[in-house]
């Protein structure tokens, strides 16, 4: 396992994260130091043992079909970047 | 029916899955308490939640729950009574998290089967993959900013269940079917209403072709978002073609996915979809998994209605239908209770026969539905019954249907206006019948020379003299009993 | 008057409030000037005076009326990872500032329930990812302690260090704060504070902005643990807002107060003994064994034999969820936005300046852990590891009511020292494991070391037992004898 620059470049492109070219092989340095010292796991036998998911052993509660919600636009949008007319803007996109 | 492409190298088939979304007929939405309502100002139907504003978190409506069992249960599919909301991560402008809560390797239904009814009287079973519960992400105005595109969340977290199929069809009618079907059995059991212009339930087409006689699957394309059945199957047929046309020109297909155009009859990519993905699916940490009980599931199975499989066996059964005439009855839920309401008491034959041939003709002319429907199932069971008890003839019922179609006024007081009782007096008649014996007298001698025929030109003559109100059934036997004196 | 005042216990002003030998406002008042008097310490990255003083004001009304509340007119600080109603909440990031929430957080809403008087939001690690506090978009928080014999900035410790700052500098009574993998708890350690991490689900977590769902948690920081108990009562209860919040009632920490640790068992896990350990920290954790066997405990040796891999574990559990967590930070609904060519440059443009170094670093490597092909190299076998954290706390809790062991593997150390990634996530090696199994945990001041630092001993309990979590503290803190700052 070694993380080159173009791993990093792929990585940081899913998580949209803008990275120079010149910060690639830095960014590749740091995650191979992290990831180097994570590999340590693999010496743990896991074998037959069930993942844990979150954190408790909790029973999920769900919530009744009600409406108790909405109808709060303004403040639904008063930290946003440029809304207008009741919604939401983005640089427009292609579909 | 096979679908074949033919090709200027050979015979191709194709080899279709469809992936249904379906909108839970909710109030609120999946994880939050805004509404689910079509058609509201934008973002007015959205909590902090929907918006993803920090800090928010989601909790399970349990009646999506209950709502993709009990479609489950109603697929024959399996009820998974342990499964998993896990994050799918992707970023774009209609998806507030930027990932959608939905679920992977542990949906909540598994494998499934849906029948299909052939137009030619064969059945096909089309395999369900799975069925999971997802949110739906908002939707984007392009035509409001010259540089912007608009976001309006009102559909962000409504709850959607998606239907897989198994690439089992092969041909764009199948495909019909099999949407037109599952959308019979969503409303069946009212869990979607299965309205598929106004987006509460989406196809998305699976398309890819082989040689005829090939194993293999080849590249598919994903066909997104295509909003009705005849478009499913046009965007098929051309999908279909289009890739023949590539392989046969040495060409390769790219797995994309793509839209269907049908003002021009086309797919092209998607250029939002351009990127490779890597969803990053993992459990929702904000969730834990859903757990059925034993109970829970039982008591949604006995609760379930009857659906357009059983309803049509029942048919066939009970009412010694062709399976012709029962499927086209349980096609629709409203159709076959109409039906159920016309036979009720009633010759089912008939009432089958008067409900497709009469009352659909109509109902497709006009272009409306049953509930719309001119003539009640109560007036249309009268018209019925004056024929069986012969107040009125088979023509005088048509005449009277068709006046009941125009006016929509009950059956009673149209037979009543247009005096439409049939003579059902034995004098009467027979004084008509011997009028008519005296006064054709070579032809009851033909009869009696053995041409039998001649015995309905004289229930003609018999009908026309009395202005067609004479019972024909009267008629013919008494003409039969004095032809032979 | 004014130290006087900032000097009290919430349990002394409580009283003294009800009382009226002074009001909620001239406590309040009291707080506010310290507040600017030790802006140094940058503890706080939003002062909230005006709303303090009217919720001072209504804190004396109450009082008056006879109506008083459970922390009624008490100042506390509020960390700002808190969404609150109307008042600016950063998470200590650029892309948050100017975030002005309109809804209050579960947790801060209980809060302003019982009565306290927010003075304020507290600086952070930004997104609570950090170990001392220097990863703040508004700068480090230095900790009031100065070590002796040498001129020194020390951090008060991460993530929750501007509620330990401000906590043990007089700037609040209390504090609020998170812990996810430490944040409480290492901290309260460093800044010689009492810092709870209650039971996974005791507290809600709607409205905290999120770092790593399955392990974020929050709980008082506080100058006693009596305090700590008064506070973490007012914090927890069920929320049907969030699906990981425990519908259990609410034990009455403050009751079990006195009930001393005759007849516990308590472990002391050999793991956290690794060669190398720091001697005062050793030491100091022989003493605590001592204080608790002279209190009436019996002292059983245990094993937590996975405790080495906690911290890898850790490493990939919660960076892989904090970047699902913060991928909504996009630029379109809410906080900083830079303009792209398009969307996808929108969301690189405007992330890459938003997040700092160290956020970034955890949402690229949860992202690598997360991506195709390494999910189950990494990401399953973590919480397959989890597992077996969990497995080794239940298999000790079996033989012992309680768990003690050091907080921090040292004493606070220099704002400007130059430290490595690992090293410094190494901070974390001794609070990590009971964040991944969900357990409370807390940690009590013990001690200084020789530069008269202080150091935290920590407690561990089982799952929803808060009670002799709190038990065994107090028998701690009055062993320990231990003497915070005088006001400043």
């Amino acid at each position: 396992m070694s993380i080159d620059n173009a791993t990093v470049r792929r990585i940081a492109t899913l998580a949209r994260i803008e990275v120079t070219d010149a910060e690639l092989s830095t960014w590749a340095g740091q995650l191979n130091g992290i990831m180097g010292w994570i590999e340590q796991l693999k010496e743990v036998n896991t074998d037959g043992v069930a993942p844990m998911s979150g954190g408790t052993d909790l029973k999920l509660t769900l919530r009744a079909d009600q409406v108790t919600d909405g109808g709060i636009v303004d403040q639904v949008l008063m930290n946003a970047t440029e809304p207008q007319d009741g919604y939401f803007t983005v640089p427009k996109v292609v579909e | 029916m096979s679908y074949i492409i033919k090709g200027e190298t050979g015979d191709w088939e194709v080899v279709i899955g469809l992936e249904v979304h379906a909108q839970v007929t909710s109030k609120a939405k999946l994880f939050s308490g805004a509404p689910t309502e079509f058609g509201a100002e934008p973002n007015t139907q959205v909590s902090f939640v929907d918006a993803a504003m920090p800090g928010m978190l989601p909790v399970l409506n349990e009646y999506a729950v209950e709502q993709a069992v009990k479609t489950g249960l109603g697929l024959k599919a399996k009820v998974n009574r342990n499964s998993v909301f896990a994050r799918k991560n992707y970023f774009y402008a209609d998806l507030p998290f930027g990932y959608q809560i939905s679920q992977f390797d542990q949906p909540i239904v598994g494998e499934g089967t849906i029948v299909l009814d052939m137009p030619d009287g064969t059945s096909r079973a089309v395999g369900v993959e799975r069925l999971h519960l997802e949110q739906d992400a908002g939707k984007l105005v392009h035509d409001m900013h010259a540089t912007k595109s608009f976001v309006d969340l009102n559909r962000a977290g409504v709850p959607l269940m998606e239907i897989v199929s198994k690439p089992d069809m092969r041909s764009p009618e199948e495909a019909g079917a099999y949407l037109r079907k599952l959308r019979a059995i969503l409303r069946y059991l009212g869990t979607c209403d299965g309205n598929m212009e106004e987006g509460s339930m989406r196809c998305d087409a699976n398309v890819s072709v082989r040689p005829v006689g090939s194993k293999e699957l080849r590249t598919r394309c994903e066909i997104k978002n295509v909003n009705s059945v005849r478009f499913v199957m046009q965007a098929i047929d051309h999908e279909a073609r289009r890739h023949v046309e590539v392989y046969e020109g040495g060409g390769k297909i790219d797995q994309e996915t793509r839209l269907y155009d049908p003002g021009q009859n086309e797919t092209r990519a998607m250029r939002s979809k351009e990127m490779a993905h890597d969803y990053r699916y993992f459990p929702d940490p904000d969730l834990l998994p859903v757990e059925l009980t034993e109970e829970f599931v039982a008591q949604i199975a006995k609760n379930l209605p009857e659906l357009p499989d059983d309803k049509k066996a029942r048919f066939e059964k009970e009412y010694g239908l062709t399976a012709y005439d029962a499927d086209v009855l349980v096609s629709e839920k409203e159709n076959a209770l109409f039906f159920e309401e016309v036979a009720k008491g009633r010759d089912p034959k008939q009432a089958a026969n008067w409900v497709i041939t009469n009352l659909f003709g109509v109902l497709n002319k006009k272009g409306v539905g049953i509930t719309e429907s001119p003539v009640s199932a109560k007036n249309l069971g009268r018209l019925i019954d004056l024929i069986a008890d012969n107040t009125i003839s088979g023509r005088q019922a048509k005449e009277a249907f068709e006046a009941m179609v125009e006016t929509g006024k009950d059956t009673d007081a149209i037979v009543a206006e247009k005096g439409l009782k049939q003579i059902t007096d034995t004098g009467a008649i027979a004084a008509a019948v011997d009028q008519v014996l005296a006064a054709n007298a070579d032809k009851v001698a033909q009869f009696k020379a053995g041409k039998e025929q001649v015995l309905g030109w004289f229930v003609g003559q018999v009908m026309k003299a009395s202005q067609g109100k004479a019972n024909p059934a009267m008629c013919n036997e008494l003409l039969r009993k004095k032809l032979a004196q | 008057m004014s130290s006087e005042l900032t000097a009290l216990t919430i349990a002394e002003a409580r009283s003294r409030l009800r009382r009226k030998e002074f009001s909620a406002l001239e406590l309040t008042e009291a707080h506010l000037s310290a507040m600017e008097r030790a802006r140094h310490l940058n503890a706080y990255i939003t002062e909230t005076a005006d709303l303090a003083r009217e919720r001072a004001k209504d804190s004396d009304k109450r009082i008056a009326a006879g109506e008083a509340r459970a922390m009624d007119g008490i100042p506390i600080g509020m960390k700002d990872l808190f969404c609150t109603e109307g008042v600016q909440t950063t998470a200590a990031s650029h892309i948050l500032e100017g975030f002005t929430p309109p809804y209050e957080s579960t947790v801060s809403q209980k809060l302003r329930d019982a009565g306290t008087v927010m003075l304020g939001k507290l600086n952070l690690d930004e997104f609570a990812m950090g170990s001392a506090n220097i990863t703040s978009y508004f700068g480090a928080v230095k900790n009031p302690w100065v070590p002796k014999g040498r001129n020194a900035e020390l951090v008060p410790g991460g993530s929750s260090g501007g509620s330990a700052a401000a906590t043990s500098a007089h700037l609040c009574m209390a504090a609020t704060g998170t812990d996810t993998g430490g944040s409480i708890r290492q901290p309260a350690s460093f800044c010689g504070l009492v810092g709870v991490k209650p039971t996974y689900g005791r507290c809600s977590r709607w409205g905290v902005v999120a770092f790593a769902s399955s392990l974020d948690q929050a709980g008082p920081i506080t100058r006693n643990v009596r305090d700590a108990a008064i506070m973490l009562k007012a914090m927890c209860g069920h929320d049907p807002k969030d699906s990981t919040s425990a519908n259990l009632p609410v034990p009455d920490f403050e009751a079990v107060l006195g009930q001393g640790v005759k007849g516990l068992r308590i472990g002391i896990p050999k793991e956290y003994r690794p060669d190398g350990l720091n001697a005062e920290v050793n030491a100091l954790w022989n003493k605590g064994i001592d204080w608790l066997e002279k209190a009436g405990a019996t002292i059983v040796d245990i094993s937590l034999p996975h405790t080495k891999y906690a911290l890898p574990t850790y490493y990939i559990v919660a960076p892989a969820e904090a970047s699902s967590n913060l991928a909504r930070y996009d630029g379109v609904r809410f906080g900083l936005r830079v303009p792209g060519k398009n969307l996808d440059d929108m969301y690189a443009k405007t992330r890459a300046a938003g997040f700092g170094a160290e956020v970034k670093r955890r949402i690229m490597i949860g992202t690598y852990v997360l991506s195709a092909g390494y999910y189950d190299a990494y990401y399953v076998k973590a919480q397959k590891v989890r597992a077996l954290i969990v497995r080794d706390f239940n298999e000790a809790f079996a033989k012992v009511d309680a768990i003690l062991t050091p907080t921090a593997p040292s004493a606070a150390f220099g704002i400007n020292d130059k430290i490595d990634t690992i090293t410094m996530y190494l901070n974390d090696v001794f609070t990590v494991p009971a964040s991944l199994a969900g357990i409370p945990a807390a940690s009590v001041p013990a001690g200084l070391t020789a530069e008269g630092l202080p150091l935290g001993l920590q407690v561990l309990t089982k799952r929803w037992d808060e009670e002799t979590l709190f038990r065994v503290c107090q028998s701690l803190e009055d062993a320990a004898g231990f003497k915070g700052l005088a006001p400043l």
